[in-house]
């Protein structure tokens, strides 16, 4: 069992609470979380809805595990329909607010409509009340957060909610929990903004039972835990470096992507790196990373809390930044300093509190700016749009200035919110864009990591590398290792790891776990918490159905398999240094063998039979 | 060495057990009145409700307790001290020597000065006899009154609510719990019992009470009379000191010093009846408190055994309350004190209710109401007078908080 | 040898991995907001605070306990509530200068940590070291009871 099998119903157009069994006959074909609420999604919702239109649904969701002690137990999702790329949404985040959710007796809560004028949700167990949020529409995440912490009274409740930037239609804004934890990419933020939601705040202390067999589950979360702690990756270097131990490594493998991609390594990548915030600085002594810590339940702990250097031109006037908070993680600190060019680790730290503090997904923040950096050496930008800004590559002032106006929806924040692809299109440079429908890239240049092109041409959500992270094959050797420069065996590589993260999204634990655990390990873990049969084998094939359902919905959305290509720069413009000197990304020979595996037809549409392999609704 | 205690409730029973730890081979007889074994007030409300049988109520239930100890249990009435001649008069005609004498004799009810108050009927809420007549008169569908709305009167609340009465509550004051909770969160009780069927009448005096045929007409100012089958009486409770009067020095209760001796060094006072030190204060008062009372027995007898450096140096005066389910706590001065600032979270529609009182940056007093998880710190933050420092500020914005201001100041 | 919990702030992530076994091990399910110790976070500090009871030698809640519910486990020094003689009183609850004990709606009775009859699971769950259950006459008893005397310097000396 596991899951608690209720889930909750809000209709926000009419300020409705309803509650309703779990279908536990989906449950038993997509798990939970991603799977199971994407299930519920392409059930609702026409895929043709306009993403920020009422009639989008919302649906946050955690796992079986969710709650419980398997470690890294804390996962929640978010499943909509995305405004910067128009395919579906699923975004994962870890910290408390799931487990939270998962306690106060809901697997899933379901929103509906659009609130005639700001609300939040407040659940308390069973009590479920909508708010009214007037008094904290155009509040920051931080402020709301204090602000409903203060109205309830109660130190103990999670909170999600959105910043002033999804409020002012960024199109990548984020949902942000407790504090520093994001369900970050595709725009769900602006979604959740765009029905007048402005939190979701919850207390549960129901607890999470119904595990099936609980003697086997606790052996196997001990067995499992053990497992974590003894890996190299999950053990030592994630708790000591967080995922910022691979800025040194990409970097060095000339897989770094620079300045917009234009280059494939960064000359300050050390200063940014995961190493760097460990050395103490030069004003106070302190170093960047004050300690790593957990979200629930997690025993490797890779998150980073940091403070920045109060002397720091961007704080200096200001003591409220001066305490610790959510520190940078890889993505975000290549998005904010290789790809900008910044090599100022103080200035990044801040643009990415100010992205938690008032919801950004980072990647697409720094990707955006890259590209409006590039613009701006072209003199296709100018300071007249810039407001005076001088927005040149390796600018920490300009990058913390430009922060600043996204993030309240100012002044060129409002052209930067839009997302690289609808800027880029905007000054008549669609082919700076760095992404994939829509989606700005993380930090892995396809040309040296084969696997990663193929990963981001075919993400169900747009350039993301939390899809397929075939990193962990080609780069760590995990669960065996591949030549990254390589195209061959890539298509099969990219599949298993689809569907295994497919599987593990939908399960309430963390992906990271993979770096330690394959399904062999995860398997056991649901099996002896949740009723059916869980193996190996129906995991991987739920999180192929998974896959195969999220395909389905954005081709009915009207993608296609033109939209599962690359940039141009990485297709056409080999890599200038480093081991993949002279490579571009070999998607044109991987795509094909990837369509034919799927058993998908030749321009990338599923077929009637795939879609009676895995019982696709019709 | 004989050592003669009287009152058998916890302060009393806890100073026997002190003394035989400290004295092995003293002489201690403990003297009590009530034809029971040894038992707990505060356990009474849970018996009326069926929690505990008696048994539940009876301190120290193995059957040789006492016995084990050496310690010599009386039933016995004193009738009264000769302090000089150092000994008891017991009402069988008896007289028992002490060395040294503890006074544990607690405190009782009073009942106010109107008429009626001596009627069949009228009981209060105080000793097991009590609580035995209460279960018979009190069932589904009686109309029952209870007087006063003090903490005593609140903690039997439930157990009446429970036992299916039709409960009407008529209290002096302006608000429940005056003496415990404030303005804000007394009218808060009193809404959550009118909420679950309780009618409370505040700022409403019982003018008498008269019989007519099996039913009592209880009169009050400026209402109908309400009829009804049993009158519960808990005005309030006055110290037992009638044993100390003309012999120890008195005020509210015994007077005693930082050693829990009496105006006669013989003679020691403990518990309910001994007016003694106040953390907060400093001055001295009767708290008639169960912390208080065991505090008091343990140095008393120390002091008695000879130790040297037991002093008293206060106790907080402290409540905790579950009324009808919901939780009240009152600590130290939460009246505020001259100069000193407020932390104060009022959530009215949900029943919750923090105030927090400092003088400069340290907790004095407290009430909550709705709290259950780490009050306790609040009396650690009191008792060890922690300099709150920053925190103070963080608390004025978020009294929640007050279990992280403790951490953030002792753990290192 | 009596053994106790000693509790390393400064190795804990604030994973709640404790919590989570804590009431599992008492009541059955994953329930942080039933578990008897508890991890409190300081944000601004980036601290996390395990924080449970210490099995003081003053057992404040032991000798203000009014019906003998709680009483001393001499084979682990912990002081246990007994669930069938605890009435619900809460006196204990605001006795304890530690805030350690709790009392619990649910059952109607107070909950404080029994270090788990001298397994804690608390301990065994931790994946950092941040709780540990070891010697008592090890320092970490030592500091813990430091921080007891700073609440106990003000009380009488008995």
């Amino acid at each position: 069992m596991a899951w608690t099998k209720q889930i909750l119903r809000i209709n926000l157009s009419n300020a409705t609470v309803q509650v309703e069994p779990l279908n536990m006959e989906w449950a038993r074909d997509y798990l939970g979380q991603r799977g199971l609420a994407t299930r519920y999604f392409v059930e609702e919702v026409d895929p043709r809805v306009d993403a920020l239109g009422p009639d989008n649904k919302l649906i946050m969701t955690t796992g079986p595990l969710t709650g419980t002690m398997a470690s890294t137990g804390g996962r929640y999702s978010v499943i909509t329909k995305s405004p910067l790329t128009g395919a579906i949404a699923c975004s994962n985040s870890g910290g408390f607010i799931g487990a939270e959710m998962k306690n106060a007796g809901w697997d899933m809560i379901i929103f509906e409509g659009k609130a005639p004028s700001p609300v939040y949700l407040y659940v308390e167990n069973d009590q479920v009340e909508i708010l009214p949020a007037d008094d904290l529409w155009g509040k920051s995440v931080w402020e709301t957060d204090e602000l409903i912490h203060q109205k309830h009274q109660d130190p103990q409740i999670r909170i999600s909610c959105v910043g002033r930037s999804a409020e002012a239609g960024c199109l990548y804004s984020a949902i942000v929990n407790d504090l520093h934890r994001a369900a970050g990419r595709s725009g769900v933020g602006t979604v959740m903004a765009s029905k007048n939601l402005k939190a979701v705040a919850i207390r549960g202390t129901k607890g999470v039972g119904n595990i099936k067999d609980p003697i086997r589950f606790m052996q196997q979360v001990a067995a499992q835990k053990k497992v974590l702690a003894d890996n190299a990756v999950t053990g030592a270097g994630l708790p000591k470096y967080g995922t910022q131990v691979l800025m040194n490594v990409i970097n060095e493998m000339g897989a770094l992507p620079t300045r917009n991609m234009r280059e494939v390594q960064f000359e300050g990548a050390h200063s940014v790196s995961g190493e760097a915030m460990h050395e103490p600085r030069k004003s106070d002594g302190k170093p960047n990373l004050t300690r790593n810590a957990g979200c629930f339940g997690c025993t490797i702990a890779c998150g980073r809390i940091s403070t920045i250097d109060q002397g720091h031109f961007s704080i200096k006037e200001k003591p409220e930044y001066w305490g610790n908070s959510g520190g940078l993680e890889y993505e975000a600190a290549w998005a904010l300093g290789p790809d900008t060019g910044v090599d100022d680790l103080n200035a990044l730290t801040y643009v990415n509190f100010l992205c938690n503090e008032d919801g950004m997904d980072p990647i697409s923040f720094g990707a955006t700016v890259a590209a409006a950096m590039e613009l701006y050496e072209m003199g296709v930008i100018t300071p007249e749009y810039t407001g005076g800004i001088e927005l040149k590559f390796g600018s920490a002032e300009a990058l913390v200035a430009v922060t600043e106006l996204t993030a309240r929806g100012e002044g060129f924040g409002k052209i930067l919110g839009l997302g690289s692809k609808r800027m880029c299109e905007l000054y008549g440079h669609p082919e700076l864009s760095m992404t994939v429908k829509g989606q700005e890239f993380p930090a892995y240049d396809p040309r040296g990591i084969q696997g990663m092109g193929l990963t981001y041409a075919t993400s169900n959500r747009g350039a993301c590398h939390l899809r397929s992270y075939t990193v962990a094959s080609e780069v760590l050797g995990i669960p065996i290792k591949t030549d990254p420069l390589a195209t061959d065996g890539k298509p099969e590589l990219v599949i298993a790891f689809q569907d295994a993260t497919a599987a593990v999204d939908s399960s309430g634990l963390c992906l990271f776990t993979t770096f330690a655990w394959s399904l062999e390990n995860i398997a056991p873990q649901i099996d002896a918490a949740c009723e059916g049969d869980w193996s190996v084998e129906k995991c991987a094939e739920v999180g192929a159905r998974i896959w195969n359902l999220e395909r389905d919905f954005n081709m009915r959305a009207g993608l296609t398999g033109a939209d599962d290509t690359l940039p141009k720069r990485l297709l056409k413009d080999a890599a200038n240094v480093g081991p993949a000197k002279g490579l571009v990304a070999g998607l044109d020979v991987m795509l094909p063998k990837y369509y034919e595996l799927r058993g998908w037809t030749a321009d990338g549409q599923l077929t009637d039979a795939t879609r009676q392999r895995y019982g696709l609704p019709g | 060495m004989n050592h003669v205690i009287i009152g058998t409730g916890p302060a009393g029973v806890v100073a026997a057990e002190t003394l035989r730890k400290r004295s092995p081979d003293a002489d201690i007889t403990l003297i009590g009145g009530e034809a029971e074994r040894p038992y707990s007030r505060m356990a009474i409300p849970y018996h009326l409700i069926g929690k505990v049988d008696e048994g539940g109520t009876h301190l120290r239930t193995a059957p040789d307790h006492f016995d084990a100890l050496r310690i010599e249990l009386l039933q016995q009435r004193v009738d009264s001290i000769d302090a000089d001649g150092k000994a008891l008069a017991l009402d069988n005609g008896s007289r028992l020597g002490f060395d040294k004498l503890l006074l544990a004799t607690g405190s009782r009810p009073t009942r106010p000065p109107i008429p009626g108050m001596d009627l069949p009927g009228v009981v209060n809420c105080w000793t097991l006899a009590d609580t035995r007549q209460i279960i018979a008169g009190a069932n589904v569908g009686d109309e029952v009154v209870l007087m006063g709305a003090g903490f005593i009167g609140c903690i039997i609340l439930e157990a009446l609510a429970l036992r299916g009465v039709k409960l009407t509550v008529v209290e002096m004051e302006n608000r429940m719990v005056p003496r415990m909770m404030d303005e804000k969160s007394g009218g808060l009780l009193k809404r959550w019992c009118e909420n679950k069927g309780v009618r409370v009448l505040t700022s409403t005096r019982v003018n008498g009470v008269s019989s007519d045929a099996g039913k009592l007409t209880v009169e009050l100012e400026g209402q109908e009379p309400l009829k009804v089958s049993l009158v519960i009486c808990a005005t309030g409770v006055k110290a037992n000191t009638d044993l100390a009067s003309g012999v120890l020095e008195i005020n509210h209760g015994i007077l005693v010093n930082e050693r829990l001796q009496t105006s006669h060094p013989d003679i020691y006072a403990a518990g309910d009846v001994a007016e003694g030190k106040d953390f907060s204060t400093g001055g001295y008062s009767v708290q008639a408190i169960q912390p208080t009372a065991v505090e008091h027995c343990a140095l008393a007898a120390i002091n008695m055994a000879g130790g040297k450096d037991a002093l008293h140096r206060g106790s907080i005066n402290m409540n905790v309350l579950d009324t009808m389910g919901l939780i009240s706590a009152s600590f130290g001065l939460w009246q505020g004190v001259d100069g000193g600032g407020a932390a104060t979270l009022d959530a009215a529609d949900r029943y919750r209710y923090i105030n927090l009182q400092f003088a400069e940056d340290v907790l004095v007093g407290a009430n909550t109401l709705g709290m259950t998880q780490h009050i306790g710190v609040l009396r650690g933050l009191i008792q060890s007078r922690t300099r709150l420092g920053r925190w103070k500020h963080k608390l004025m914005a978020d009294p929640t908080r007050v279990m992280e201001a403790y951490l953030a100041q002792h753990i290192p | 040898m009596l053994k106790s919990l000693y509790i390393n702030p400064d190795k804990c992530t604030g994973c709640l991995q404790c919590e989570m076994a804590c009431s599992y091990e008492n009541e059955g399910i994953f329930n942080p907001s039933r578990s008897r110790i508890k991890v409190f976070t300081f944000h601004d500090a980036g601290r996390f605070v395990p924080y449970t009871c210490t099995q003081c030698d003053d057992a404040w809640c032991m000798k203000a306990c009014p019906v003998e519910a709680i009483v001393f486990n001499a084979a682990t020094g912990s002081k246990d509530v007994l669930n069938d003689r605890c009435v619900g009183c809460k006196v204990c609850t605001i006795a304890c200068p530690f805030g350690t004990v709790n009392y619990n709606s649910a059952s109607g009775k107070v909950i404080k940590c029994d270090l788990c009859g001298g397994n804690p699971q608390c301990a065994q769950a931790c994946p950092t070291g941040a709780i540990t259950y070891i010697d008592a006459d090890a320092t970490g008893l030592e500091r813990m009871r430091a921080w007891a005397d700073k609440i106990n310097t003000q009380h009488a000396a008995a």
